[in-house]
């Protein structure tokens, strides 16, 4: 299925060839041929000068579940007693989507000694929390998980579904999604509403970054997404308001399939890479472990946290731990500084939501300097041990 | 230049290059350095079934010649002469056992050698019997069903890292010629050790270490062929091996060639590229013409061998005396070349350049390689009327 | 044991450049790939096949070139393969994708194990994996990097998790995705490239999988692209000058008045 072209109004301009993000068309004489790869996108039919390309309505089978879906909900997921930050981003996030909505903000947790978390989500923005507390939740395990939430969708029918795209959302939050038989977005990097349509609107990198895409579930309800941490902004907190919390109970035959043998801490030192507000990052560039010294000294004296790309981790030169891009984490800081990054797409979809990024690398045609606010070209082992000099004097360090 | 490969010799290219682009480039700086033994490299060798190419089909091998073997051999130098000394090493180690192993030994060995999950090497080489291979001193006595073996072998390729072992001792030392054994010595039998690690000039991935036999005892089912053909059992493997340390010198100096050509392009001297300068381009060209020579020779020659030829150890060891030589040249050409920057360890060429010395060395001195020629030259034209 | 491997023909991702001018990717010319973390999985089967014995089957959903992913398999040292291809799979997402492929591992009859890499390189969003054990009622786990114990009725595993990893037992039958640690990918092998170059790849289209163009494809998705876009890069771009040490000095200067770097802290 792809869209139409009237070939009478067609003139063979080709303006909707060079739209095409994703190559599906093709001249076939005068008149484009629609590929296999038709996303449905719309671009080509945005830049028609003549009209003469039409995007068909995708025929889906009958689902009632828009008129009866209602409330925006916020996974909260909560880890070795912990919920992780994107929690309380999701639930800012969740907030604004609620009152354009004109719905309630719901939060979901799971999991045994749950304590005082629901007073914590009512904080952060929640109206009404969902939480289940079971011996048989203390330990992640996804089939158990997936079902508890499956249920309570099946029960009170919410019109969206964040979760954070942390190890656990990324896992299980797919395994709801087909269980609830509804749509998915996953790692958003941006929300939005259309109010008219009652849709979620889901904003995400493509093709390792190069493009931007906006997806949205017409019919199936809940409208679910899955976003990375440090990419929303939290909300305000409001401590002391009372919401209304529903405890949730298992049946008598839910267990999970898998067990937890061991939780075992990252052997590595904790490189909190995400809730840093300093990031300074060595590349390929540094050349090797020996080069990191610099990397580091620079970051320690940010008061930051020491990243690295992917190039740089695959060479063994520093640890998994401390990689940004695309298979390692997003980072979204005060000040990123990358020293001999190239600036691989695959790494800029890690750090491109930076305040201010500066970027030192030897050969002026980096892909990293059209990303980076301020550009040095130049040798990273002179300009670093510069930076901290001149920083040392401005300190009265001399 | 095509050489009119069929699929399957394709085959074994494309994926030799493939490894030593991917795997091996990547670490032989670091090999040499060190001087580490390349084993996660051979595993890799093993899994992509390289350590079969000629072992027989009826062992589990894919049955190819020398054709195949050198292919292997040239692609995996290009990228390290240590790495592929280390692969070929194997194939010398077997091939006395490919042709005069009987039907047990062939069953009990060749697939351990084929699926890589043993390494081999050849042992002939003494403290005092190198050239003169007729001195060695390493003896063996027969004791009932067994033989007793004393004495030492020097500077073995994959000495330590192999788990077979062919070696060569005297059983008869008044027969002269016909004095000597080749047995097979497996890395646990009792008597059986590793003596000195050898420090090296080139080659550094390849271990080169001694063995020590004291009162080694190996069953008599051990003997390669029979008692007194060991010295036909060396000379017959290296005719068939020879071709093979040809195939490396190709390899080394192609990678040279590689090197010294884009680095020429690249760097400017007097405003321009050097490789626009005459001397520098011709120097590049007589690489160029030394490397197709020699891989056209080494071609014909394995092309040759596997058509079944019975006489071919002339041309065998024209192929490797003449690769051999122009590897060195064209190894330290590729250094004066890269100038300044070839003598730095940080460009690989003055690796390849410690790597080519040994090829006119080993298996056989490129001195005792021409005395072989000389002597079939003697023969040849003394047969014409 | 009997183990079905997903995976997937991707273009080659790091080569598929953004045309500055429109804004479009541009294609041509991109080889086609097998997915980096399909060789993963790839491999997690190969050395599970050697511990414990056993069938590997790769499958993989796409157009009829991506018969080329499948004997790349075989030539690493898979069994068997199947494509599953049809016009009406085209603009799948992964409710879609999911569908058939989950219908295509129960028409192979007692798998024991499913293996998918952790996501594809070109559309990122490691759904797949997740939504076939839902579909096909097996437990799994996610972001497997290792094996404790391997056996023909259950694993034990190590989950990577954001903050160090579990060790979780997992009955057979059941689902895993991998990432990198799970173990370095292996060369093909002589003897599978020559299997491969000789293998017919069996393919099934929707109705041999029981699927009508409703359930599959663009049809048969939840989600849709509304729109496409270029990336922004907001915030004005300058390129410091002078000599190391000055540019060094500058940028420290314009950070602290721009309140980036608070002196003091």
């Amino acid at each position: 299925m792809g869209v139409i072209i009237d070939k009478e109004l067609c003139i063979g301009c080709e303006q909707c060839l060079d739209a095409c993000p994703f190559d599906a068309l093709e001249m076939k004489g005068e008149i484009p041929e629609v590929g296999d790869t038709c996303t449905l996108c719309g671009s080509c039919a945005d830049v028609c000068p003549e009209g003469a390309i039409t995007v068909p309505e995708v025929e889906r089978a009958e689902d009632d579940r828009a008129a009866q879906a209602k409330g925006v909900w916020v996974y909260a997921e909560v880890r070795g007693g912990q919920m992780p930050e994107v929690v309380a981003e999701l639930l800012g996030q969740g907030r604004r989507l609620a009152e354009q909505l004109g719905v309630e903000l719901g939060a979901v947790v799971l999991g045994h000694g749950l304590g005082g978390v629901a007073g914590e989500l009512f904080a952060l923005g929640a109206e009404v929390v969902y939480a289940a507390d079971d011996p048989r939740l203390a330990e992640f395990n996804d089939d158990i998980y997936c079902k508890v939430l499956t249920r309570l969708i099946a029960e009170y029918k919410p019109e969206v579904l964040l979760a954070g795209a942390t190890s656990v959302g990324r896992s299980m939050i797919p395994r709801v999604a087909t269980a609830a038989a509804t749509g998915l977005t996953a790692d958003c990097t941006g929300l939005a509403i259309d109010p008219e349509k009652r849709l979620l609107l889901q904003t995400r990198p493509a093709f390792g970054g190069n493009i931007m895409a906006t997806i949205v579930c017409p019919t199936a309800r809940p409208q679910m997404a899955t976003v990375r941490p440090r990419v929303m902004k939290r909300g305000e907190r409001r401590d002391g308001f009372e919401g209304r919390l529903i405890t949730v109970s298992l049946d008598a035959g839910d267990r999970a399939a898998t067990q937890v043998l061991e939780v075992v801490q990252s052997l590595e030192e904790n490189v909190n890479l995400t809730g840093a507000e300093v990031v300074v990052t060595g590349g390929r560039g540094v050349g090797g472990p020996e080069g990191f010294k610099v990397v580091a000294q620079l970051a320690d004296a940010l008061g930051g946290v020491v990243g690295a790309t992917r190039g740089a981790v695959d060479s063994e030169w520093i640890g998994h731990a401390h990689q940004v891009g695309q298979t390692g984490r997003t980072v979204a800081p005060k000040l990123y500084i990358a020293l001999g990054v190239s600036g691989a797409v695959q790494h800029l979809v890690g750090m491109q939501g930076s305040d201010t990024i500066v970027a030192v690398n030897n050969d002026p045609n980096a892909p990293i300097f059209d990303v980076a606010h301020y550009g040095i070209v130049g040798d990273l082992f002179k300009v670093a041990p510069a930076m901290l000099s001149h920083l040392k004097q401005l300190r009265g360090q001399g | 230049m095509d050489y009119f490969f069929t699929e399957e010799q394709e085959m074994i290219r494309d994926l030799c290059r493939q490894i030593a682009e991917e795997r091996i480039k990547p670490v032989r700086a670091e090999l040499d350095e060190k001087e580490e033994f390349p084993r996660e490299i051979m595993k890799a060798l093993a899994q992509a079934d390289l350590f079969q190419i000629i072992i027989p089909e009826e062992y589990g091998g894919l049955g190819g010649g020398c054709l195949e073997n050198c292919i292997a051999v040239e692609e995996l130098s290009r990228a390290c002469c240590g790495v592929s000394t280390s692969y070929a090493a194997s194939f010398l180690g077997a091939y006395p056992m490919l042709l005069f192993g009987n039907e047990a030994q062939k069953e009990k060995y060749l697939p351990l050698i084929g699926s890589g999950e043993k390494l081999c090497a050849f042992a002939l080489t003494e403290s005092s019997s190198g050239s003169d291979a007729g001195s060695i001193q390493t003896e063996a006595k027969k004791d009932g069903d067994s033989y007793v073996l004393n004495g030492s072998k020097q500077w073995i390729t994959n000495g330590g890292e192999a788990g077979v072992y062919t070696v060569i001792a005297i059983t008869d030392r008044s027969k002269g010629a016909r004095g000597a054994t080749a047995f097979i010595v497996e890395a646990d039998d009792p008597g059986f050790s590793i003596g000195k690690k050898e420090i090296k000039m080139g080659i550094r991935a390849s271990a080169t270490a001694e063995l020590i036999f004291k009162d080694c005892r190996i069953p008599a089912e051990r003997v390669l062929g029979k008692e007194g053909l060991g010295f036909v059992v060396a000379m017959r493997t290296f005719d068939k091996s020879r071709p093979g340390v040809g195939a490396q010198a190709v390899g080394v100096a192609q990678g040279a060639l590689d090197e010294a050509a884009a680095f020429a392009r690249v760097r400017k001297q007097f405003g321009k590229p050097i490789i626009t300068f005459q001397a520098v381009a011709h120097m590049l060209a007589d690489m160029a013409v030394d490397i197709e020579a020699g891989r056209a020779l080494v071609y014909a020659t394995a092309r040759y061998i596997d058509s079944g030829a019975k006489d071919f150890s002339k041309v065998s060891a024209i192929a490797k005396v003449f690769p051999t030589d122009m590897a060195m040249r064209v190894t330290t050409n590729a250094v004066q070349v890269l100038g300044g920057h070839g003598y730095m360890r940080e460009y690989p060429v003055e690796k390849m350049m410690r790597d080519a010395k040994i090829l006119q060395i080993y298996e056989g001195t490129n001195q005792i390689q021409r005395n072989v020629i000389g002597q079939e030259l003697n023969k040849e034209y003394g047969r014409k009327k | 044991m009997k183990i079905a491997v997903c995976i997937k023909q991707v273009p080659d991702t790091a080569n598929v450049k953004l045309d500055p001018e429109t804004h479009t990717l541009k294609r041509e010319g991109v080889e086609s790939i097998v997915n980096p973390f399909d060789l993963f999985a790839l491999e997690a089967a190969l050395r599970i096949k050697e511990a414990a014995g056993g069938e590997i089957v790769a499958i993989t959903m796409g157009p009829p070139q991506a018969e080329t992913v499948i004997k790349d398999a075989i030539g690493f040292g898979v069994d068997e393969g199947l494509l599953l291809s049809d016009r009406a799979f085209a603009g799948a997402d992964t409710w879609a994708t999911t569908a058939a492929l989950a219908k295509a591992i129960m028409g192979l009859g007692d798998v024991d194990l499913v293996i998918c890499g952790k996501q594809a390189v070109d559309g990122d969003t490691a759904q797949v994996g997740p939504g076939i054990a839902q579909r096909l009622g097996l437990p799994h786990v996610a972001f497997v990097k290792g094996f404790r114990e391997i056996d023909n009725k259950r694993l034990v595993v190590e989950r990577q998790m954001d903050d160090g990893y579990d060790v979780v037992e997992l009955p057979l039958p059941a689902l895993i995705t991998v990432v990198r640690e799970v173990g370095e990918p292996r060369p093909p092998s002589l003897k599978g490239k020559m299997r491969a170059k000789k293998y017919t790849v069996p393919m099934q289209g929707a109705a041999d999988l029981g699927l009508d163009a409703s359930q599959v494809g663009l049809a048969g998705s939840f989600t849709q692209v509304v729109k496409v876009f270029a990336p922004s890069h907001s915030g004005e771009r300058r390129r410091l000058e002078g000599s190391e040490d000055e540019m060094g000095a500058q940028v420290i200067d314009a950070l602290v008045d721009n309140q980036v770097i608070m002196l003091g802290s």
